[in-house]
């Protein structure tokens, strides 16, 4: 970033937490980057009335008077992207942790990209070719991680007129030129504005998480956007590092946004030593983390989920799939309001300023499956946590966000309290992309996919109104079709939804045996509805033991379907035994 | 930090509530710490919460009752509220603010640090993974304290949660690392004041004690420091000096109302239940100052405990509580009317990062074993109470029967513990093994065979009156 142009001279004149007033400042914008004090702390301008302007501060605001002076750098708040990001932790102003102090004090660092360092380029276009935005020019090879693709900026288009030759290079060094514009390895983006893109796509393949419930029951699509309510408890941050470990993307931008910082070093303790199922690389080496843990600066919390948006949209550009998690949206919601109520802006519901919902709905927005400005396709998904106050879904965010995502994985608490994990409740969840992949399994031959779904849902339904009525009445006063039902139902929730994070052949589960666990459980189903046909009483088919078919998901591996028809075979072996 | 020199300013526009408008002032910045000088003589302690062109808000900890306008001044320090910090405070007794109660000397630190802490950074953090022992059984068994976790205790008035931090205080201990206990008690009463310093009294003879104490009768505003020097202080001695600290913050909810009156008091926009929308963040400022950091000896650990009003937890003080913290230890009314001490709440109580302390090498092999299994059982035995209570005992079978039996014996024989007494963590785990052992090998489902064949503890023929087995809570 230029350095603040020193005719811009402004005048603090009020300071109250990580609001400041500015008087003075020359030709001021929105979302203008300002430096106020003597330690040069970053803020960003949220208002102007008649001149006196209003900041946002990204640091602690302690000892800051009025009177002291602010530089503006006239220029939009931006982050640095290039290609130390890929593996690498930052706070919510895309400042490197990494390296850095303990304990992180206001004026240490500044934003931007790390000093020093180089990095190897391999070109790919050559001078003379005409290139526009999004062209590729070269890239950083990343041994057993992903390349880094070195694209023509969205503003500049003519013709390579210099590229360097295979070699290291620091961030300052051009490796090429367009025209008379160098290309550096390093970019800067206003985090507020949506990179730019060819053509939104429809959706169309699913994202697969690993996690059975999501896929099987409310799947959701490259480009699409998944919202997780839960209270605290209800293991929000265990699934979305799940889905962050797990999801066959190419590159995971992790948000924590306001949350532990314990949470945040487990993570990091972790995620190097984890092998990627599908490439066999460090997951660390796919993933961007960034930290802003809820006793950092409060607005840089604020920023962090656009920093992170802004990083997925620019790996995007390079034609990536790219999951975006952010834990938790309530968290960046509740900085809006503490600077809100700040500013004497008038409060709408529960003190939220009116203007969160539309500004959730253009967070969400930035997901989509794209046609890049280079003409590949590409996609951003968006996965956002949302942590309800006492669990009440009715509350702002949770409410706003419900209308503005395609997919909903509501958490339960009941189900957290009985250790059913993941407690994605299949009574208030959703998802709107199941149609698009139900096409999308046809498409490819399996004819299968959406209607084991559908027969899933309805057991799951229907026992959830059958235990209500067992409850009153006690399960002998049920006909034995529906003790079946309860069976089946248990079958389903306790050998396929639920899932142990901790064992290996259980954290993740491909496709093929997600569909061989249903498909196991749907044929029991259809064997124990002809055995009460043919007069077999519930009661002796409660009694089987039914412990393989329920530990299948954690004895077999995790991409192999096999082991499990043996499982179900022997199974119904033993219930054609009743007979 | 920025700092400057102290100015002096006696022109105070309005006294209202704990706030002092004072204008005319100049370079007076944010947070700054304030001695406000009465006209008697009398000094108070202050800070700035809004610095407006030549206003300046300060709130004031031991509130303006007898403050005028005219005869006040206010002396702006030039830098924001701080503290000493070292091992001069090891074994001291102070009052909410840091000043000594104990009749010795100002405590006296080798340099001054910001009460407001900064951030530790994530990426310098590394994952607690070592228990911290408190004599304590259903704790250590099954919501085990890990050293730089936050682990709060929900409870509700009424029910023995002073007892248990005190206990957890008194007993706690890292091994044979250096340890020290730092308590925070915020309004409580007199006489809970004087039973904190008598629990305590063998760990402040050993110098393994700070006590810090804001009773109900001193400054309210008072409290919103207490937790802050104690946390300062207590990063000194963990970060700096290797020491294992443990922190207790009694009672959180008290802590939380200073906050809600201040909020009330500057006008700022209330949420739910009347608290400002930056509770949250208040809270994490201080729950987050726990952890370990690479490279660094010592951990700092805490143990907030908390009041829920009416019992509510998703009343927003337990609530935001719980979204910042790393599991919980809830107390239940239904144990303390059985005469159960602790109350201990198994099935609502966690511990997040118990997974990473416990085990062979940090407890003992079978400890995560046994743990999931109570837990299994002992939600099997309150769904057989409920289908009991529902169709009446007759409907038991054999098996239902011994659950219950296991719950008797569980709670009598595992759970209650006397408050000045210590278990070791094999008792403990002994314990939780001759309760389960009243289920058949069968049902014990969470364990491996070989964990069965080396712990179980076989029935002497014929089982008895569970009381009897029971009988030695010790």
């Amino acid at each position: 970033m230029p350095d603040a142009d020193e005719g811009a001279l402004g005048t603090i004149t009020r300071v109250s937490g990580p609001l400041v007033e500015i008087e003075g400042l020359r030709g001021p914008a929105l979302s203008d980057l300002v430096e106020v004090g003597p330690l040069r702390i970053p803020c960003e301008i949220t208002a102007d009335r008649g001149g006196l302007v209003t900041a946002q501060v990204y640091e602690y605001t302690g000892g800051l008077a009025p009177g002291m002076a602010v530089r503006s750098t006239r220029r939009p708040f931006s982050a640095a992207l290039g290609p130390w990001l890929l593996g690498g932790i930052f706070d919510g102003l895309l400042r490197p942790l990494t390296g850095g102090a303990d304990l992180l004090r206001p004026g240490d660092s500044a934003i931007g990209p790390p000093r020093g360092g180089s990095w190897r380029f391999v070109p790919h276009a050559t001078e003379g070719d005409a290139v526009g935005p999004g062209s590729l020019l070269g890239a950083v090879p990343a041994e057993g991680g992903v390349e880094h693709r070195v694209l023509v900026p969205p503003a500049v288009r003519g013709r390579v007129t210099w590229i360097a030759g295979e070699g290291e290079r620091t961030l300052g060094d051009p490796v090429a030129r367009v025209g008379s514009t160098p290309v550096t390895l390093e970019e800067w983006w206003p985090i507020r504005t949506p990179r730019p893109v060819r053509e939104r796509l429809p959706g169309d393949a699913p994202l697969v998480t690993g996690q059975r419930v999501v896929d099987l029951l409310y799947p959701v699509t490259r480009g699409s956007t998944a919202a997780v309510p839960g209270g605290f408890g209800t293991g929000k941050t265990m699934i979305l590092q799940q889905i962050a470990k797990w999801c066959d993307a190419d590159v995971i931008v992790y948000v924590g946004c306001g949350e532990r910082g314990n949470e945040m070093a487990e993570v990091l303790d972790e995620m190097p030593s984890l092998e990627d199922p599908r490439t066999g690389r460090s997951l660390m080496a796919r993933t961007v983390i960034i930290a802003n843990t809820s006793n950092m600066p409060v607005m840089a919390r604020e920023s962090s989920i656009y920093t992170g948006i802004t990083v997925a949209e620019y790996c995007r550009d390079m034609g990536y799939d790219v999951v975006v998690i952010a834990d938790s949206t309530s968290r960046w919601a509740q900085a809006l309001r503490e600077f809100a109520s700040r500013t004497g802006e008038p409060p709408s519901e529960e003190g939220y300023p009116a203007r969160l919902a539309s500004a959730l709905a253009a967070f969400y927005e930035r997901a989509g499956r794209v046609r890049t400005l280079g003409d590949t396709e590409a996609s951003v998904t968006v996965i956002g946590a949302v942590s309800p106050p006492g669990g009440d879904k009715t509350e702002p965010v949770t409410s706003h966000t419900t209308r503005f995502v395609r997919c909903l994985w509501s958490l339960d608490a009941d189900l957290a309290a009985a250790r059913h994990y993941p407690a994605v409740s299949w009574r208030e969840s959703f998802s709107r992309d199941a149609d698009a992949i139900a096409a999308w399994h046809v498409e490819r031959g399996d004819l299968r996919w959406a209607g084991d779904r559908t027969r899933a849902m309805s057991i799951l339904s229907e026992a959830d109104r059958l235990e209500a009525v067992a409850q009153l009445v006690g399960v002998q006063a049920l006909p034995d079709r529906e003790r079946v039902i309860l069976l089946i139902a248990r079958l389903l929730r306790e050998g396929v939804l639920q899932q142990n994070a901790l064992n290996p052949n259980d954290a993740f589960s491909s496709p093929a045996k997600q569909a061989a666990l249903v498909e196991m459980v749907l044929a029991i189903h259809e064997r124990c509805t002809a055995l009460i046909e043919g007069g077999v009483p519930a009661t002796l088919i409660e009694e089987l033991d039914y412990a393989d078919v329920l530990r299948a998901r954690e004895h077999t591996p995790p991409d192999a379907s096999d082991g499990i028809g043996g499982i179900r075979d022997e199974m119904l072996h033993r219930l054609e035994g009743l007979r | 930090m920025i700092e400057r020199a102290p100015v002096e300013y006696s022109d105070v526009r309005s006294v209202d509530g704990p706030l002092l408008v004072v204008s005319g002032v100049s370079g007076v910045g944010w947070d700054e710490e304030v001695e406000v000088r009465l006209a008697a003589g009398e000094v108070r302690h202050g800070v700035v919460l809004d610095a407006d062109r030549d206003l300046a808000v300060v709130q004031v900890f031991e509130g303006t009752r007898g403050l005028g306008r005219t005869g006040t001044r206010a002396v702006f320090s030039g830098s924001p509220q701080r503290v000493p910090v070292g091992e001069g405070w090891l074994g001291r007794v102070c009052n909410g603010r840091g000043d000594p109660i104990d009749g010795g000397p100002p405590v006296f630190g080798t340099e001054l640090r910001e009460i407001a802490g900064s951030p530790i950074s994530p990426a310098s953090r590394i994952p607690p993974s070592d228990p911290i022992v408190t004599g304590v059984s259903a704790v250590d068994c099954l919501a085990t304290l890990v050293r730089g976790q936050k682990l709060p205790v929900l409870s509700v008035g009424g029910l023995p949660h002073l007892d248990l931090a005190i206990q957890i205080a008194a007993q706690a201990r890292a091994g044979d690392e250096r340890f020290v206990v730092v308590f925070a008690a915020m309004g409580i009463t007199h006489a809970d004041a004087s039973a904190v310093q008598d629990g305590l009294e063998e760990r402040a003879a050993a110098g393994e004690l700070i006590l810090l104490i804001n009773t109900a009768a001193d400054p309210i505003v008072e409290r919103i420091m207490t937790p802050r020097v104690a946390l300062t202080v207590a990063e000194d001695l963990a970060f700096d000096r290797g020491y294992h600290v443990l922190v207790v913050l009694v009672d959180m909810t008290n802590y939380c109302e200073a906050v809600r009156e201040v909020a009330s008091a500057r006008g700022d926009v209330p949420t739910r239940r009347g608290y400002p929308g930056y509770l949250y963040s208040d809270l994490a400022s201080l729950y987050e100052r726990c952890g370990r950091i690479r490279g660094r000896e010592g951990s700092l650990t805490q143990v907030p405990v908390l009041t829920m009003p009416a019992g509510d937890i998703t009343h927003p003080v337990p609530d935001v509580t719980g979204y910042i913290t790393e599991g919980q230890i809830v107390l239940s009314q239904d144990l303390h009317a059985k005469g159960i001490a602790p109350p201990f709440d198994t099935l609502a109580s966690l511990s997040r990062l118990m997974r990473r302390g416990i085990g062979e090498g940090r407890t003992r092999a079978d400890h995560p074993e046994v743990a999931a299994q109570v837990h299994a059982s002992l939600a099997q035995s309150r769904s057989v109470r409920e289908l009991s209570e529902l169709l009446g005992e007759d409907a038991l079978s054999g098996t239902d029967r011994l659950y219950l039996r296991f719950a008797d014996v569980f709670e009598r024989g595992f759970l209650a513990q006397r408050s000045d007494r210590a278990r070791a963590l094999e008792d403990t785990l002994d314990r939780a093994w001759r309760a389960l052992s009243v289920l058949p090998r069968r049902e014990l489902t969470m364990t491996s065979p070989a964990t069965l064949d080396a712990r179980y503890v076989e029935p002497d023929p014929p089982p008895g009156d569970p009381a009897a087995a029971a009988t030695e809570a010790g």
